[in-house]
Parts: C-alpha cells; sequence; structure tokens
C-alpha cells in the first residue's frame, strides 16, 4: 500500500494511468485529500471483467480545499439514476451531506478508464470500491482531525462532513479546514471497513434524482446541445440498404456551392452547413445509383435461414442423462420459440459534435462508452490517444445501442477534414438503419415431467440469442444447455445488418422461452404454474423472491387457461432474481391486449436508492411490453422497412398497467444490478398471461393482434 | 428569401429574419439557442419537440418559423428555472417522472397545455392527451402521477 504522501504531483503522476490527461486532472486539485482506487481487490467481480481494467486504478474521490467532494468514474448516466446512487455510497461512507458530492462521469481526460456502461455492472463493480473510497477518505480526514485537535480518533465522530469530539461537540473541524493546505493523494489497497448496514443513514434510503432540476427546465446538455461559435450540421448520404454497393454519384449539382462545404472521402459523402435542413436540401441534390443484391432474407425467412448457417454448439452445462430423462417422463413436450429483430430507439438518437482545437479532437457523443470510443477515433483519425478528448454529456438513452458509436466516428472525420466543429444528429431514419438490433433467434427444448409435477428432462438449444439467461435455474436431473452461437452478433453471412447487445441481453429471448415451456409443462399435467416451479425449485434465493411476488399479487392456484388471464415468469439477471406476475385482459374481437397489472418482486441485494431502482424495474417493465406485443424490425435483406414510429410501435401512456415493485430487504447482501433484470421475463409473462386468458399458445415474439387471432381460429 | 418574424417567446419580445420555410424546431434550437426542446422523430409522431403556441402545444417539427408570427411561444426553459420551477416541473423532480430526461422537456410542455385547456384532468384524460408522447425509459405512470400532483397545486390556474 502506498502510505500517505505530501508530494502530490509526484504521486498523482505515478498513479494517473497512460492517456490520461495529467494536466486537466492536475488543474482540478490544487490541494485537498484525494483517494485513488483499483477495482482489483473486490472479489466480486467476475475474472473476465477486471481483465480490461488497468490495475492500478479506476475511481478517484476527492475533497477540496473547500470541503467539496467530487467523484470521478468513467461511468455515464443514460437514466438509469447512477448519478444518485454513486453519489449516496459516497455521502454515507464519507460522512457528508449527499448534497456536497458531485460527480464528474465518462469525461476521458478527468475520469479514469471504464470499458462501459452495461451489463448492470456499475453498482455491482463501483459500489464497493466507491464506498471503500469514501471510508478510505474519511479515516484519513479523522487522523488529521486527531492530531490537529489532539483527540483521539477513538473520541472522534462526524456529521456532514464536520468532525466532532463526541464528549465536546463544540470542539470541531470541518472536512473543509482539513483539506485546506493538505496535499495527501492515497492509493487505495486494502479494503477499508465499511458502514455496518444497520448504521446507513444515506445508503437504502430513495433519493430523488439530482439531474432533475436540469433536466426539467431544458438545461441539461444532451450532445446535440453542444453549441460552438463556427459549427456546422452534417448530412451524410446514406444507401438504401445494407446490401447497397454504390455504383455511381454525381456531386455536380452541388459542387461548387458557396454556401455548403462538400466532402468527398473515400465512401463518405457529406453536406455541412450551419443549418441542417439547408444541408439536407443539398445533400438531396446528389444523384446515386447502387447495385442491391436481391435477398429472399425477411421477418418470416429469417428463421430458417438461422437454422441452416447456426455454427456448431458451445455446451454451457449438463448433468444427468437425457435418454433417461426422456424414458422417466411421462408426458414430454418438444417447442420451438422464435424471436425478432428489435431495435433499441432511444428517444435521443445518436449524436455527436466534434472538433478540433490545438490539435486535439474533443467529441461530445451520446455514447455507453466513452473510452472505447475515443480509441476508436483516435485509431481512425489516425491521431495519438491523449489528442482524443471524449467529454461528459447526458445521455438519452441507451438500452445497449449507444455502445456502438458510428455518428461519433463520422462527426471526428469530417470535423479533421473541415476544420470545422461538426455536428452529426442522425435523424429517426438513420437511427433505425443503422441500430444494432436485438438478433431475432430461435429456441428448440425438449422437456419431460412426472404427473406429479417432478420434471425429468430439459434440453435446451439456443441459436444466436446468445448465452445470458440461457441457463435454467430448476432442480432437473437430466438436463442439458447448447448456445449455438454464443454472443449477439455472429458471423457474417447470419444477420442482414449489425445487432447488438439490448436491454439484458440474450436474456429476453431465453427467458421468454424457459418460462413459456415450464408453464406448458404444468398445463399438461393441470398443475397450478407457481405450484409446478416450487416443484422444481431448490434455490432459496428464487423461492423466496416467487414466495414475494405471490404475497404482493395474491396469487391463488389456477388451473390454466383459468380465463383470467394471470400470467408468471421467473429469471435470473445480473446477479438478480426477478419473479414477474400480471393480469391482463385479450378481446377476442380484435386480438389486442390489455396488460392491467403487474408485480415486480426482485432481489438485488443491498438496494442503495429503492425508489430509483422501482423505477428501474418500471421502466423495464413498461419497455419490455413493447417488445413482447408490438416490437419487430420488418426487412427485405439488407432494407429496412420501419424507419419511425408509425411503422415500429413503441409502449405509450395508454398501454401502461400498474406496475407495483417489492425489493426483497436484503441489506447485508452484496448489491446486484438492478437496470435489466425485471425486462428479462415480459415475453414469458405476458405470454403466458395470453394463454391463461384464452387458452391461445403463442411460441413467437412479438404477441402481434395478428398472431392472438390466428392462434384463436387455430384452435376453434 | 428572408422574412422579419415577430412573436413573443419565452415573455420577451423575439425577432428574428429567416427564410420563414424554416422549421420552427430548428430556429429554436439553432437560432436562438433554446435546446430544451428535443428532436425525437422528426415527423410529429413522439412529442419530444413540443412547444406551447398560445398556451397550446405545437410539435415544433411540424411547423415552420412564420406560423408562430404575431404569437406566443413557450418552450421548457420559458416555464421556469432551476431556482423557481414551475409547478409542473416540479411536480416532476418530486416524482421522479424521468429517467434519461430526454422525452421530459415535451411531457412537460404538453402537460402544461393540458393543464391550461382542462386544469382538473382525470386519469384518462391526462393519458389520452399525453399518448403520442413517448418515453422510451418507461416513466409513464410517474409521469401521470406527477401531472395529477401539479393540477392540484395549483387548484384550476396557471
Ligand atoms: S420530433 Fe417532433 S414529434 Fe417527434
Ligand atoms: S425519460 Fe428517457 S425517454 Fe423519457
Amino acid at each position: 500500500m502506498k502510505k500517505n504522501n505530501n508530494n502530490f504531483i509526484d504521486l498523482l503522476d505515478s498513479t494517473i494511468p497512460k492517456g490520461m490527461g495529467r494536466r486537466a486532472f492536475l488543474k482540478r486539485f490544487s490541494g485537498g485529500v484525494v483517494i485513488a482506487v483499483s477495482l482489483m481487490d473486490f472479489q466480486a467481480l467476475e475474472a473476465a471483467v477486471l481483465q480490461e481494467y488497468p490495475a492500478d486504478l479506476n475511481a478517484y474521490l476527492s475533497i477540496d480545499k473547500d470541503g467539496r467532494v467530487t467523484s470521478y468514474t468513467g461511468k455515464i448516466e443514460m437514466g438509469q439514476g447512477v448519478i444518485t446512487s454513486l453519489a449516496q455510497m459516497i455521502a454515507e461512507e464519507l460522512d457528508v451531506k449527499f448534497s456536497d458530492v458531485e460527480m464528474i462521469m465518462g469525461d476521458t481526460d478527468l475520469c479514469p478508464y471504464d470499458r462501459g456502461t452495461w451489463g448492470s455492472l456499475t453498482t455491482r463493480m463501483f459500489g464497493p470500491a466507491l464506498r471503500s473510497a469514501g471510508a478510505e477518505a474519511r479515516a484519513i480526514l479523522l487522523e488529521m482531525a486527531s492530531e490537529k485537535m489532539n483527540v483521539p480518533v477513538s473520541e472522534l465522530s462526524v456529521n456532514e462532513g464536520i468532525v466532532f469530539e463526541v464528549k465536546n461537540k463544540q470542539n470541531k473541524l470541518s472536512y473543509a479546514e482539513l483539506a485546506q493546505g493538505a496535499r495527501i493523494v492515497k492509493s487505495l489497497k486494502n479494503k477499508p471497513v465499511l458502514k455496518d448496514p444497520k448504521d446507513f443513514k444515506i445508503i437504502g434510503k430513495s433519493h430523488l434524482k439530482v439531474d432533475s432540476p436540469d433536466k426539467v427546465t431544458g438545461g441539461a446538455k444532451y450532445a446535440g446541445d453542444i453549441r460552438v461559435p463556427g459549427m456546422v450540421f452534417a448530412k451524410i448520404l446514406r444507401p438504401p440498404s445494407h446490401a447497397a454497393k454504390r455504383i455511381k454519384v454525381d456531386v455536380s449539382a452541388v459542387q461548387g456551392v458557396k454556401e455548403i462545404d462538400l466532402i468527398q472521402d473515400g465512401d463518405l459523402i457529406a453536406v455541412l452547413h450551419e443549418d441542417p435542413e439547408v444541408a439536407e436540401k443539398y445533400l438531396n441534390n446528389i444523384k446515386a445509383e447502387y447495385d442491391v443484391p436481391t435477398s429472399g432474407l425477411n421477418e418470416n425467412t429469417i428463421f430458417d435461414h438461422l437454422m441452416n448457417v447456426a455454427p456448431e454448439g458451445t455446451l454451457i452445462s449438463e448433468g444427468g442423462n437425457l435418454t433417461e430423462g426422456k424414458k422417466g417422463a411421462e408426458e414430454y413436450l418438444e417447442a420451438k420459440f422464435l424471436d425478432g429483430y428489435v431495435a433499441h430507439s432511444p428517444m435521443e438518437p445518436h449524436t455527436a459534435m466534434a472538433m478540433m482545437e490545438n490539435g486535439k479532437m474533443k467529441v461530445w457523443a451520446s455514447t455507453q462508452n466513452p473510452f472505447g470510443l475515443k480509441s476508436i477515433i483516435a485509431n481512425e483519425l489516425k491521431l495519438q490517444e491523449e489528442n482524443v478528448q471524449v467529454l461528459q454529456v447526458f445521455v438519452g438513452g441507451g438500452f445497449g445501442g449507444k455502445s456502438s458509436n458510428g455518428q461519433a466516428v463520422e462527426a471526428a472525420k469530417l470535423a479533421k477534414i473541415s476544420g470545422k466543429p461538426v455536428m452529426v444528429a442522425w435523424t429517426r431514419r438513420e437511427e433505425f438503419f443503422y441500430d444494432t438490433f436485438r438478433p431475432a433467434a430461435v429456441i428448440k427444448i425438449n422437456s419431460g415431467c412426472k404427473k406429479d409435477g417432478k420434471l425429468t428432462l430439459w434440453d435446451y438449444g439456443v441459436y444466436f440469442a446468445g448465452q445470458r439467461g440461457a441457463q435454467h435455474f430448476y432442480d432437473i436431473p437430466n438436463h442439458k444447455t447448447v448456445a449455438y452461437n454464443s454472443g449477439w452478433t455472429a458471423e457474417a453471412g447470419a444477420h442482414p445488418f449489425a445487432t447488438g447487445a439490448w436491454r439484458a441481453p440474450s436474456n429476453n429471448t431465453n427467458s421468454f422461452a424457459r418460462e413459456s415451456q415450464i408453464n406448458i409443462m404444468a398445463a399438461k399435467i393441470g398443475m397450478d404454474p407457481v405450484e409446478f416451479r416450487f416443484k422444481n425449485l431448490k434455490d432459496e434465493r428464487m423461492i423466496r423472491t416467487l414466495k414475494a411476488a405471490v404475497d404482493k399479487f395474491g396469487w391463488t392456484s389456477i388451473k390454466s387457461p383459468s380465463g383470467k388471464g394471470w400470467g408468471i415468469a421467473c429469471g435470473v439477471d445480473a446477479g438478480a432474481y426477478v419473479a414477474l406476475m400480471a393480469k391482463i385482459n385479450v378481446d377476442k374481437s380484435n386480438g389486442k391486449v390489455v396488460v392491467e397489472r403487474v408485480v415486480v418482486a426482485q432481489d438485488m441485494g443491498l438496494v442503495i436508492n429503492p425508489q430509483g431502482a422501482t423505477i428501474q424495474a418500471e421502466g423495464c417493465v413498461t419497455m419490455g411490453l413493447g417488445y413482447a406485443l408490438s416490437e419487430d424490425i420488418q426487412f427485405a435483406g439488407g432494407e429496412i422497412h420501419n424507419r419511425n414510429f408509425d411503422s415500429y410501435e413503441i409502449p405509450r401512456f395508454s398501454w401502461t398497467p400498474k406496475i407495483e415493485v417489492e425489493l426483497l430487504d436484503l441489506p447485508y447482501e452484496p448489491a446486484q444490478g438492478g437496470g435489466e433484470p425485471a425486462i428479462i421475463v415480459m415475453g414469458a409473462l405476458i405470454a403466458n398471461a395470453i394463454y391463461d386468458a384464452i387458452g391461445v399458445r403463442l411460441y413467437q415474439m412479438p404477441m402481434t393482434p395478428d398472431r392472438i387471432l390466428k392462434g384463436l381460429k387455430n384452435k376453434n | 428569401m428572408k422574412d422579419t418574424i415577430r412573436f413573443e417567446l419565452n415573455n420577451k419580445p423575439q425577432e428574428v429574419t429567416i427564410d420563414k420555410e424554416r422549421t420552427l424546431l430548428w430556429v429554436l434550437r439553432n437560432d436562438l439557442d433554446l435546446t430544451g426542446t428535443k428532436y425525437g422523430c422528426g415527423m410529429g409522431l413522439c412529442g419530444a419537440c413540443s412547444v406551447l403556441v398560445d398556451n397550446k402545444p405545437v410539435r415544433s417539427c411540424q411547423v415552420t418559423a412564420d406560423f408562430v408570427d404575431g404569437k406566443k411561444v413557450v418552450t421548457v426553459e420559458g416555464l421556469g428555472t432551476k431556482d423557481k420551477l414551475h409547478p409542473v416541473q416540479q411536480a416532476f423532480v418530486d416524482h421522479d417522472a424521468l429517467q434519461c430526461g430526454y422525452c421530459t422537456p415535451g411531457m412537460i410542455i404538453t402537460a402544461t397545455g393540458l393543464l391550461y385547456k382542462n386544469p382538473s384532468p382525470t386519469r384518462e384524460e391526462i393519458i389520452d392527451a399525453m399518448d403520442e408522447n413517448f418515453c422510451r425509459c418507461g416513466a409513464y405512470t410517474r409521469i401521470i402521477d406527477a401531472i395529477q400532483a401539479a393540477s392540484k397545486k395549483m387548484k384550476g390556474g396557471i
């Protein structure tokens, strides 16, 4: 462990990872106490995650001479609320007022490296590290106070940043007074003692979002809101299809037009103007011809295609013997589940502003991974990494889609070529074209059970959805789980366009299939689907989560289809356990589903901001209704047909059910992810409720009115 | 061709000399630096670009600048400030009725327009008036609660 060191500059210099703007960093620290934290000693993290981080340090906490507490992390705020919950953790351990903590996030010059904000990792990873930094800073300040006040540390206490003598409260010193003139930089290696949850004053208490006042007044800056003198908007020539090859382009109509800049750089053709509409007008005068190969792939044929091109499988888990399992089954079922392509559709389309300033490329981008973007830009533009800075902005929703940053690379290129500050703000039409969709996927399950409900067989194959959530959590003696193509991207030739991580990647599709299959088995033997689950569960965490859902919902035994429209589905994601229950109505005349009520029971360990976590679960339920009921990319080969919200329907006010969230009270268990878990079972929840309402089982998402009507027709 | 358009913007007289065919959204965002008003779809589908024109919510991506000539325009910046929030803004803060906040200005403007027209809307009336405003983060139930609370607080008057 590094000792307290008065040589502020030297130690900082040696602890700041390469590529960080040391000068920019130091300028902010004229003095005070700085704690640098490394994630390496926080064992809760998966080794694979840690590998991607530099070993030395991953977050800073500073208490400056004005007593201001500032934390620097490479994470970003995109609506998930970490700007609030991370500050709560620091305020708690440091014993300062919550409002005294400021978060600096995602600025690649000021913040230490971070690989990206996704995977519900912020609270799980940075939680323990930042809390430790807070505790360590508190310990250092107490030691300093003890020296100055001549009182042993054991007789001191802290309240809201004021250190006082327990026996004589008038004898006190503020953190500001202590930090004044101090130049202490400490790199935290050993975990200090954290507060016992029973002493929490700030963690575990609901806190309103700190960024709301800026957001409700229009003051919060998103990438598209950056204004720089001399800036121009770029409109870029786009192909009609992902498979299109440009064979001819005629720019003569706009060549020599004074009021615009015409940029031609290889494939990139763009018109720049200070008014985006003027740029667009001139762009439309550019004539291009494309060769677009015909393709038989569309939203209906894609599934057979995927099965045809599926690679070898990867075994995820197995146990027992499948042949025995089948022999022992009194009921046996083979089923195939399908899931179409789904868009991220954040309300803010991909946007970036880039400008070259004194040889340095500055970029404001709607991105989930500023550091990854910085490297890509340096690479593409042949700049030194230290000559690229991605700056902090609010991100208008990401859901995984903003880990791909094409718009920012375009803006940086155009800024470099034109020498002007350039804004690239994708239109909704472009957003729907360049999105990295949730992959279409197929899941095949063969399962068997005894008449008493005990599962004997589970043979599970997932094609193209990815592994997350493929592993079941039931107690089944004979089982095998195989993933054919293990991630959300695939080899060339599989998907006709880009695919990527979509909120709780893989798990939405896997949970749809698994939890549907479980209900189908239960219905086969005429058993209540909740009772069936309890019969096959040994995992204590899932059992208590399911029990919590039963209590909150008021579930009583049903024999599905009961006509009540009740649904149930369970899942595990990002270390958290969820059980959801719903009550829906299906209008048999038009196939429309109305979801009346959804109950979420969630075990996410220690909850930092209960209201924040509740809001995330509500958002999961609402967003999940979209992929369950309506969202489906329609396409012909590489040509996308839904290019705006008129043809791609996302959830709206009138769809929203009453949502009740129960967070299990587990303050002594490690904090888990909260931004994704509740969304994973929305497909199965609705599918099971539809079956319970009208006896129609749907094996394909989304469960549109057409598919429901077709199911009704087939049934009669 | 440039024209001069005069209107009241956020309670102050405003004059701009521009091509009057330009879309109001971009005039507000780029010429007048009022970036609180957002682009979401450009087709009148999502409500992110809503502004009040003579107290009625209008989708600024769907009208040209001359539409507001002689009228009164209020954007989210003109409702209240951080120190003195408008009751609807305050209710959004108090109810945590947002996540990423990108849809929020459009939501607040549309809600304020609703309350001008109908100071005490029922839940159903709120859903009806707001249904074409989209929030991908899914803050809908809290937004409804916030609008109801604002309506009560304003006791029927704005
Ligand atoms: S941007 Fe105007 S309605 Fe969507
Ligand atoms: S808060 Fe993100 S879109 Fe509404």
